[in-house]
């Protein structure tokens, strides 16, 4: 079982290898080579910073066209924080016109904050399953994950959420569409419940 | 200074309790009196026990001089990432992008800048556009001089240079830099275990809109009840009163949770596996 960790010179993949390794998944391996991605069983974008440069990123890496073929090849994929954002059409965040990878269609979009709320949201917060999906059996409604971020994905078909968060309004925290899996949280941070989140994707 | 302010449970947010470990040529170097563990001084197994315990994150203050020894920070730091499922911040000692990128390499969430942040404030921004400002952690260390508009007046250095800016104006630019949290240290409280200071703590939580981590002074479930309740703060850092074995994690958290405050909590039997 392969699982391909794209890097594209953003994010934190170290520590998600670390998390799949722990969880038992020891096929789950770095790369920024389009072609080890394109022979993996799974592949995982993970994420941090802003959609535009995350885009750029995506695209001068020639990550954009591997992520787009892999996805359309059915294999399981998992985005996670920006690398899900960047799966929708558009965000506000950054320069506007940046098009997303659109696999999801949708729009990224900022919290308004307010109410004592801080953004970015940092910190752990409760999920509640509008949907079932396999990413996330065996959890509980209230299990705490870890959040950080600013910007929030409204995906255009509501019935690709499987998990929300509130903060201020309820947003999707986890959405599945077909074999694209992702999270707005940090599954590979968010202890115990994120690894069973990983778990359960290494054996989808 | 109770009932300064009170705030409302909110369910959509909960006090992150985060350990602070002191390193230096990375060994620990706060706190002895400790259980259950072989050898007190290793970072790693450390972080591992209050990651254990269920502490939210961690921060590693590195306050190592040499640069060779710079080193062993980011080995430790690898290997903290290897064994801790939860998000940690490092800091000590960064004066450029490229500190703070290799920093996060590692494997760190975060890493937090003091001095270079006063020295430095572009240093700041540029990190903040580069990396994303949910890794930018400021450290900022007021110390009540009557010296600025506010009287807390941010000094670096470890505390030992004053600075002449005022430490509310300074939260602010720091915000407008692109921080993406203000970790507090009162120095006029750090060390006494006889609580935050509310008054700086609650005076920069009401300025800024970025989340604000309590630090210096906390000694009792108490003291971490009024980073929430009294401070407002986000996150209520903690180094002695875990560090020599007065409480876990885990009974600080369901101590807060009896009291209403809201707190990720893990069960017991959940904490470990």
């Amino acid at each position: 079982m392969k699982i391909a960790i794209i890097d594209y010179g953003m994010g934190n993949l170290r520590s998600v290898e670390k998390a799949f390794e722990h969880v038992g998944a020891s096929g789950a391996f770095v790369t920024d080579d389009p072609a080890a991605v394109r022979t993996a069983d799974k592949a995982v974008l993970p994420g941090d910073g802003a959609f535009d440069a995350t885009m750029d990123r995506l695209r001068e890496s020639g990550v954009a066209d591997v992520v787009k073929e892999f996805a359309a090849s059915g294999r399981p994929f998992l985005g996670i924080c920006v690398g899900m954002q960047c799966l929708l059409t558009s965000s506000d965040e950054g320069r506007q016109g940046v098009v997303g990878l659109d696999l999801v269609p949708g729009r990224v979009r900022r919290f308004s904050g307010g109410d004592g709320l801080k953004v970015p949201q940092i910190g752990w917060n409760e999920l509640q399953f509008p949907a079932p999906s396999p990413l996330f059996q065996g959890l509980n409604a209230a299990d705490m994950v870890y959040f950080l971020h600013s910007f929030y994905c409204v995906p255009a078909d509501p019935a690709t959420v499987t998990a929300t968060a509130n903060y201020g309004l309820d947003y999707c925290a986890g959405l599945q569409a077909g074999n694209i899996f992702a999270t707005q949280f940090h599954p590979e941070k968010s202890g115990q419940v994120g690894l069973a989140i990983l778990r359960n994707f290494s054996r989808l | 200074m109770v009932g300064l302010y009170f705030r409302d449970v909110n369910p959509m947010q909960s006090l992150r309790i985060i350990p602070c470990l002191d390193v230096k040529s990375g060994r620990v170097v706060k706190g002895t009196n400790f259980v259950n563990l072989r050898d007190a001084g290793d970072p790693v197994e450390r972080a591992r026990l209050y990651y254990e315990q269920g502490a939210d994150e961690l921060v590693f203050l590195d306050i190592t001089a040499s640069h060779e020894r710079r080193d062993l920070m980011f080995e430790y730091a690898s290997r903290v990432a290897e064994e801790v499922f939860i998000p940690f911040c490092v800091g000590g000692g960064i004066k450029t992008v490229e500190d703070f990128r290799k920093i996060l390499k590692t494997g760190a969430d975060k890493a937090s800048i003091n001095t270079a942040a006063v020295n430095t404030p572009e240093l700041v921004r540029e990190c903040s556009e580069r990396f994303g400002a949910q890794c930018v952690v400021v450290a900022i260390d007021p110390k009540r001089t009557g010296n600025t508009p506010s009287g807390w007046e941010v000094h670096i250095h470890g505390g030992r240079t004053p600075t002449g800016l005022d430490a509310l104006d300074w939260a602010s630019r720091m915000e407008e830099l692109g921080a993406g949290e203000i970790m507090l240290t009162s120095m006029d409280a750090d060390g006494t275990m006889a609580g935050y200071d509310v008054a700086l703590t609650h005076a920069v939580t009401s300025r800024v809109s970025i989340p604000v981590i309590a630090s210096g002074g906390a000694g009792t479930m108490e003291h971490i009840a009024a980073a929430w309740r009294e401070c407002g703060a986000q996150a209520a850092l903690i180094s002695s009163i875990v560090h020599y074995g007065h409480a876990t994690v885990g009974q600080i958290k369901r101590q807060l949770r009896e009291w209403g405050i809201p707190v990720r909590y893990i069960e017991d039997s959940m904490a470990l596996a």
